[in-house]
């Protein structure tokens, strides 16, 4: 994988993650047209769209397109199939979660992805695994956190 | 850790900001207060400054004053802070960051630390962000790791691993013994990891390559237990046990089988069994079937599995779910070059997703359709595209419209077929289709005299009812310039034909001439038409006339310049108009080789033929068959003295051309001609001709022409042809312009052997083109000066 976006109905970006070196303006410039492609497409289309040479696998969930920019020989279903995975796990992690979480807990969201991904590649196959490596770390933290605290800060 | 309150406090400011500049506002506060706090000696609550930093850079404000607030984090032996601080640094700092070479030395410690979760850090934060150098300098402590750690650590120092072999290629030698062995551990993670490393270092040696065949038996028998064995809860994906390892280990089975009998062999049985028992109902049992049929379609597998392999393929395309009839469709193009047959049986079903709302799919739905198109069912394949045409997207059209005149073009059943595809794809998308198609379709139309009354009809109705499509437009006009009086006679063969006065055709072209729909270049289409048309009617000359001298005082420049030249053609050459504006010869097609609108410069700059004499493009040029050496055809041009810059094209119409090369210069050699006989003398064009005896057989004749006429003449060629015992060498001429009034001179010379002493004839072609229009004129010369023949 080389990039994974995440960003509201709105072309606002709540997480991104990138596996290949680029200048800060290079990535907002890619930022920004591949958030318009995106949006761009109607509901019922294919999740899959050449953009420049690269393969975009994106899947909406909710309010929040979650976005991956594949290399050719990368499997396009199975990249699907860990978005979907990513999501199960901010779901199991936040308990139900929405966009907001993924706002005020940005930090969380990375640190989930960095346990579940490295280097672009998937680390963990196994949903239980990662959930519980993320537990340990978080009480290495020394302050045991619950996370439905994250929904007194809603506004 | 419990939720960071001034984090959360700040995001919710931010949020409630009404207005962009009131955001701005707001960041400009906090980053003001970060920068200060950063600044101060450590109060604990540095890590959330950080993520306030980190959060306002997400927003695409400048952070980079965090950097170093990073670097110091990352050493801080606090694990918040340094989780905090790592991820900072994937963030802020990238491998172009000078910075990023600061945190080397604490990923090195943390690397050692006894904590997995610090060690995780590091080794997350060097596959992530890690440069070259970093990489070098860490590479043996990732070994190290790779070999003696518990699981959790193994499976990241593989994946770190990936990242160093893709930074620093020579790097792979160091990790390849201990890939080997990570296969065998039980971890799911570890395995993996490992084969996803094995990949990496396969694809970029294939030495590594050779060596990691061994691994095959190994690899089938983890897959076999991953597809036999029964419910893993750990790993279980909608029935499927651990799809993600099972489609990273088809991808490296691919990579092994390939141009390999032993290990596709090997790896045959696994295959199928996979295909065969890998439920499909979901996306997750189609993403391992979907690698599968690529492993199996890239090695060296037997054709049943092959079949196999394209059958499920086929099962794709009935999917309902739109993404997975993409992937049948993208992996169908791969193969069906060397499959074609396998393919053509699913030619319904694409053909089918050619009507799909979805653009991706209509894109993949029409190359694969271009590439299935065969003599055989082309008249059905045609009807299919010509209606995707009338409604595909705007982006398609252009690419469907050469797939279609490439098809045509191929696989045409007859002409009148092609004729009419061509002008039902102009009708449709005329705007969209690229620029040689009309040179292409009206060298079509000529061809195929048979037809000339059918297609200027057609043309002329299509005409009547739509002028706005260009090409159509152009080729409409150049037709009934051409066959006009085809059109005015009132009978056909083919199609039901119109009853039309001269004023009827005159009309509808001086719609296209003062259409504000029309280019320029249609307007002189219409123009040259128009006065073709007074050769081949007989009452409204004077109509033609005054259209002619209304133009002549046109803006266009172009338009006007014509206009002028028809003037004059009526008023002072009026007895060579009819000769003029004769019907065209039919104009021959040319290979794929030719070089279109070059300039004369470049010509000249190719060392193999200098000094190309210039055609007017419009002409055939197979010479008499006197001459043994076939001239290469050429590209035509549309219309007389068209916008089209004239070609070279090698008209060393020699026997033994390449002899030609080896002795030409530019110049001619200075011969004085000893007694001269003009040859040609007409429409103030001369050319005189004197020879010389070189030898007993051997001859040579100089050619020299004049204009005395008002206007310059350009493209002037000579083409010459004998007896065929008699051989010629032309030499190239001094030039291909006769500027007016006899200003300069042309002459060429021309080599003669005459071993046979046969009765000594020549006959001469002359081409040039005068006002913009063409001429071609012969002479046969029967007698040469200085013979005493």
């Amino acid at each position: 994988m080389q990039f994974m976006l995440l960003f509201s109905r709105q072309g606002k970006l709540r997480l991104q993650k990138w596996y290949v070196p680029l200048s800060d303006k290079e990535k907002k410039k890619i930022t920004r047209e591949l958030v318009q492609t995106v949006l761009a497409r109607k509901p019922k289309m294919c999740s899959f769209l050449e953009w420049r040479d690269l393969k975009i696998v994106y899947k909406r969930y909710a309010s929040l397109y979650f976005c991956c920019a594949i290399e050719d020989q990368d499997n396009e279903l199975i990249t699907l199939e860990i978005i979907h995975r990513y999501v199960e796990l901010l779901d199991k992690y936040f308990g139900s979660v929405c966009e907001l979480d993924i706002i005020f807990n940005f930090e969380k969201a990375y640190f989930i992805l960095d346990e579940f991904l490295l280097g672009g590649e998937a680390q963990e196959t196994s949903k239980k695994n990662v959930l519980k490596a993320i537990e340990q770390a978080d009480l290495l933290q020394e302050v045991r956190y619950t996370p439905n605290h994250s929904h007194v800060w809603q506004i | 850790m419990s939720p960071s309150v001034p984090l959360q406090e700040m995001i919710r400011a931010i949020r409630s900001a009404r207005t962009q500049c009131e955001e701005r506002g707001v960041i400009q506060r906090e980053c003001a207060a970060i920068r200060a706090q950063f600044r101060q000696a450590d109060n604990g609550g540095r890590s959330h400054n950080l993520a306030k930093l980190l959060y306002v850079h997400m927003l695409g404000y400048p952070a980079h004053f965090g950097q170093m607030e990073c670097v110091r984090m990352i050493a801080s032996p606090r694990y918040s802070e340094k989780r905090v601080g790592y991820l900072g640094a994937m963030m802020l700092l990238d491998e172009k960051q000078d910075a990023s070479l600061l945190i080397t030395n604490s990923i090195k410690n943390d690397l050692s630390n006894s904590n997995q979760y610090i060690q995780s850090l590091a080794l997350c934060t060097l596959a992530c962000m890690g440069s070259a150098e970093m990489c070098r300098d860490l590479a043996p402590e990732i070994d190290r790791l790779l070999r003696a750690s518990n699981s959790y650590i193994k499976k990241k120092a593989a994946l770190c691993a990936v990242h160093i072999v893709r930074k620093v290629h020579d790097l792979g030698e160091l990790f390849t013994k201990a890939a080997r062995s990570l296969l065998t551990e039980k971890n799911h993670g570890v395995v993996h990891g490992a084969v996803v490393l094995i990949t990496e270092l396969c694809e970029r040696n294939s030495e590594t390559l050779e060596r990691f065949r061994k691994t095959v038996p190994d690899l089938v028998q983890i897959m076999k237990g991953l597809v036999i064995s029964g419910y893993s809860p750990d790993h279980d994906v909608a029935g499927i046990s651990d799809p993600f390892l099972q489609v990273r280990i088809l991808r490296l089975l691919r990579i092994l089988g390939r141009n390999n009998e032993g290990a596709s062999d090997a790896m045959n049985d696994l295959l199928a069994q996979v295909a065969t028992n890998t439920d499909s109902t979901k996306t997750v049992g189609n993403a391992v079937l979907y690698e599968t049929v690529l492993t199996v379609l890239d090695i060296k597998s037997e054709s049943g599995l092959r079949v196999l392999a394209v059958n499920i393929l086929g099962r794709f395309l009935l999917n309902n779910d739109r993404n997975i009839r993409y992937i049948a469709m993208t992996s169908l193009q791969k193969i069906v070059g060397t499959d074609h047959n396998a393919v053509q049986r699913h030619r319904g079903t694409i053909v089918d997703c050619l009507k799909d709302q979805d653009a991706s799919v209509k894109r993949r739905a029409l190359d694969l359709s271009l590439a299935l198109v065969s003599a055989s069912n082309i008249r059905s394949m045609m009807k299919e595209l010509l209606s995707f045409l009338s409604s595909c997207p705007p982006e398609l059209r252009s690419q469907t419209a050469s797939g279609i005149f490439n098809a045509a073009e191929r696989y045409a059943p007859s002409q009148r077929w092609h004729i009419d595809t061509i002008l039902h794809v102009l009708t449709t998308a005329g705007g969209d289709v690229r620029d040689e198609t009309v040179p292409n379709l009206i060298q079509l139309i000529t061809n195929t005299s048979e037809l000339h009354c059918y297609t200027v009809h057609k043309l002329y109705r299509a005409l009547l009812s739509d002028i706005s499509q260009q090409p159509l437009v152009q080729v409409a006009c150049w037709c009934i310039g051409e066959y006009g009086d085809l059109l005015l006679r009132g009978e056909c063969q083919e199609t039901e034909p119109v009853q039309v006065t001269e004023d009827d055709v005159l009309d509808v072209l001086e719609t296209v001439l003062q259409s504000h729909m029309s280019f320029p270049s249609t307007r002189g289409f219409a123009l040259t038409a128009t006065m073709k048309l007074s050769t081949r009617i007989t009452e409204n000359v004077d109509r033609i006339r005054s259209i002619v001298s209304i133009y002549g005082s046109c803006i266009d420049v172009e338009l006007q310049q014509r206009a002028v030249e028809y003037n004059a053609l009526f008023k002072k050459y009026d007895h060579m108009r009819a000769a003029v504006l004769e019907r065209m010869p039919v104009i021959e097609k040319n290979s794929q080789g030719h070089i279109n609108g070059e300039t004369i410069k470049e010509s000249q700059t190719v060392k193999v033929k200098p000094g190309e004499p210039q055609q007017p493009a419009n002409q055939v040029c197979d010479l008499l068959d006197l001459l043994g050496g076939s001239e290469q055809p050429l590209q035509p041009s549309p219309a007389l003295g068209s916008t089209a810059p004239p070609m070279p094209v090698s008209t060393a119409n020699t026997v033994g051309g390449d002899l030609l090369d080896l002795l030409g210069g530019l110049e001619p050699t200075p011969i004085t001609p000893v007694a001269t006989v003009t040859v040609y003398e007409k429409d103030g064009v001369t050319v005189t001709l004197s020879c010389e005896k070189q030898s007993d057989s051997g001859l040579t004749v100089t050619l020299t022409a004049s204009n005395s006429t008002e206007s310059d003449i350009r493209g002037f060629t000579l083409q010459a042809a004998v007896p065929k015992s008699v051989q010629l060498h032309m030499k190239a001429p001094s030039g291909d312009s006769l500027p007016a009034r006899g200003a300069a001179k042309v002459t060429q010379m021309v080599v003669l052997n005459n071993p046979n002493k046969v009765n000594l004839k020549m006959r001469l072609r002359i081409s040039y083109t005068s006002q913009g229009s063409a001429v071609q004129d012969t002479v046969q010369i029967d007698s040469f000066p200085g013979l005493g023949q």
